[in-house]
């Protein structure tokens, strides 16, 4: 297991948003939480990557306990995140962006730096926008870039939370795509509305409700269960 | 040219215009413009907070006179020649920003601005407090006799024109250096969007403890040669005033720009020197040309330039 949890509970002021959530990935999985609003999946996987802390509980992250661990310390031990709300460096061009998340691992390597930016560039498609200002992106591609600053970390394990907010359906059809091409590289985990991007890219699918893990299963047997299928996916997966 | 041989171009071509400023201009001129070069190392430390990295602080004064007494008082007390003095300047600007950084790191926006303020007001009561060696309000004179530099009389006007020089230089390139390093452009990361720099695996908060050293330090070297060059201590240079001139010489020069701080003390400068030479009522004018240059440069003297003009300007 790459990631599991135990008991990891947050309480804000007596109310539940997470309760006791045992939670397992094994290495390789590309994994979706879903979930209705408010079932406690962006705290949850806020308490993974450090930048909530628990109020009790654990976390292990390839074997190793980091409970205890500040946010910037998981994501040097091999962490990626993006934002719900994109979150990029709005006044710095997109090839700084992403220079910015190479370099922290590469160090002062100048030339391993580069050529990861431009490996990430080229991957992402956006080799030609590299000398934009990010905030001169659309939308679209500026989620696209704070995928890039993931990717340009090499992650072991790379959280996105809600990646297809916002994008237009051919966005979301490249963005599959791209997910699909990662599977191999990394361990993902996903939170996803979109049923259809879940059904495509996830291999397992945790349902969390009311801050609890309510079921686990493949995208069929998620499909397939009757109270799931009832009360979260609705008819938008007929 | 690239962007890098256009901005060499700028800073380098910047300092031969100082040194041959020296020998054209009249000796009035000559000698504002040293002090002006002085305390754009100041403007040029506060930057490095301010400008690079995103820290709005109100209590530079503290950091400025670290550096003005840690020289002034060893001099003056300790007899200590003026380069060990000018270390011990140093010394003492970046203990003093070591304490103040950890105490005022763990507040961010307006506390931190308020907490900022706070230790450099106690701080100016602390040289009030030990009036019987700081002299207080009324200071101190270093004596002439003292103020020698590897056989060179400092207070000489030529000498200390090009000390100033010197000192400028060394700190505008320094400052040139460091925005191109890993280290300024994490600590300009820092200031674009905290929050993702630390999700990117920055250690956020040591890396805005090492920037609020470095800038204590740059400005602990302008109040050292501040008390050097022109022979003066004061505790007028802890107060109040002078935390908030390096915020409006940033302003008006442009924030996050590498020469935007010389520009800023030159007009600043200049501007009450003109306006005080026309009325007594100089602040008036002062103050209207300031609500002007914030309405049509909000970006300052240099950042306008950058953003319309040159967006390669370092």
């Amino acid at each position: 297991m790459i990631l599991s949890t135990r008991g990891l509970t947050k309480t804000y002021a007596g109310v539940a948003a997470n309760t006791d959530v045992d939670f397992d990935l094994p290495a390789g999985q590309t994994r979706a939480i879903i979930g209705p609003n408010g079932a406690g999946k962006s705290t949850f996987v806020g308490m993974v990557c450090g930048r909530i802390p628990a109020t009790r509980g654990s976390v292990t992250f390839d074997g190793a306990d980091i409970t205890t661990m500040a946010a910037h310390e998981r994501i040097r031990a091999g962490m990626a995140y993006t934002f719900q709300i994109t979150s990029v460096f709005p006044g710095l061009p997109v090839r700084e962006n992403i220079n910015l998340a190479a370099r922290r691992r590469l160090g002062s390597n100048k030339r391993a730096v580069q050529s990861k930016t431009d490996e990430v560039l080229q991957r992402l498609n956006i080799t030609d926008r590299a000398d934009q200002l990010a905030s001169d992106l659309s939308y679209g591609h500026q989620r696209i870039l704070e995928i890039g600053m993931g990717l340009a970390q090499d992650p072991r394990l790379f959280i996105l939370d809600e990646p297809t907010q916002g994008l237009a359906e051919s966005e979301v059809e490249d963005f599959n795509q791209l997910i699909k091409s990662m599977d191999a590289e990394t361990t993902i985990l996903l939170i996803e509305h979109n049923m259809n991007v879940v059904m495509a890219v996830a291999e397992y699918i945790t349902v969390l409700d009311q801050g609890m893990v309510l079921a686990n299963g493949t995208p069929s047997e998620i499909r397939a269960n009757a109270a799931v299928q009832e009360a979260y996916l609705g008819t938008s997966h007929a | 040219m690239t962007n890098t041989a256009k901005s060499n171009a700028l800073h380098y071509g910047l300092l031969v215009v100082l040194a041959i400023a020296f020998l054209i201009l009249p000796e009035y001129h000559s000698g504002n413009l040293a002090r002006i070069m002085v305390l754009a190392i100041y403007a040029m430390g506060y930057n490095v907070l301010f400008g690079y990295t995103g820290l709005l602080s109100l209590g530079h004064a503290l950091f400025f006179s670290a550096g003005l007494y840690g020289l002034g008082l060893t001099m003056h007390l300790g007899g200590w020649t003026p380069a060990a003095a000018f270390l011990a300047a140093l010394i003492a600007s970046a203990v003093v920003a070591t304490v103040i950084g950890f105490l005022v790191l763990r507040t961010t926006g307006v506390a931190f601005m308020i907490v900022t303020l706070m230790f450099a007001q106690a701080g100016y009561l602390t040289i009030l407090y030990f009036g019987t060696y700081t002299r207080g309000d009324e200071g101190f004179a270093l004596q002439q006799a003292t103020r020698q530099l590897m056989g060179l009389d400092l207070t000489n006007p030529t000498v200390r024109y090009y000390a100033a020089l010197i000192l400028f230089a060394a700190t505008l390139l320094l400052l040139a250096y460091l925005i191109r390093s890993p280290f300024g452009r994490t600590l300009i990361a820092i200031r674009e969007n905290e929050e993702r720099a630390k999700m990117l695996g920055y250690n956020v908060t040591a890396i805005k403890l090492k920037a609020v050293i470095l800038s204590g330090v740059i400005s602990g070297a302008s109040g050292a040669a501040y008390a050097l060059l022109f022979g003066y201590a004061g505790a007028t240079f802890a107060t109040v005033q002078y935390s908030i001139l390096p915020l409006l010489w940033v302003l008006v020069g442009g924030a996050g720009t590498t020469t935007g701080a010389f520009f800023g003390v030159l007009f600043m400068t200049y501007l009450i020197d003109y306006a005080s030479g026309q009325t007594n009522a100089y602040l008036i004018v002062v103050g209207v040309v300031l609500v002007l240059v914030t309405l049509f440069l909000p970006h300052g003297i240099m950042g306008t330039l950058r953003n319309k003009y040159a967006g390669w300007l370092p």
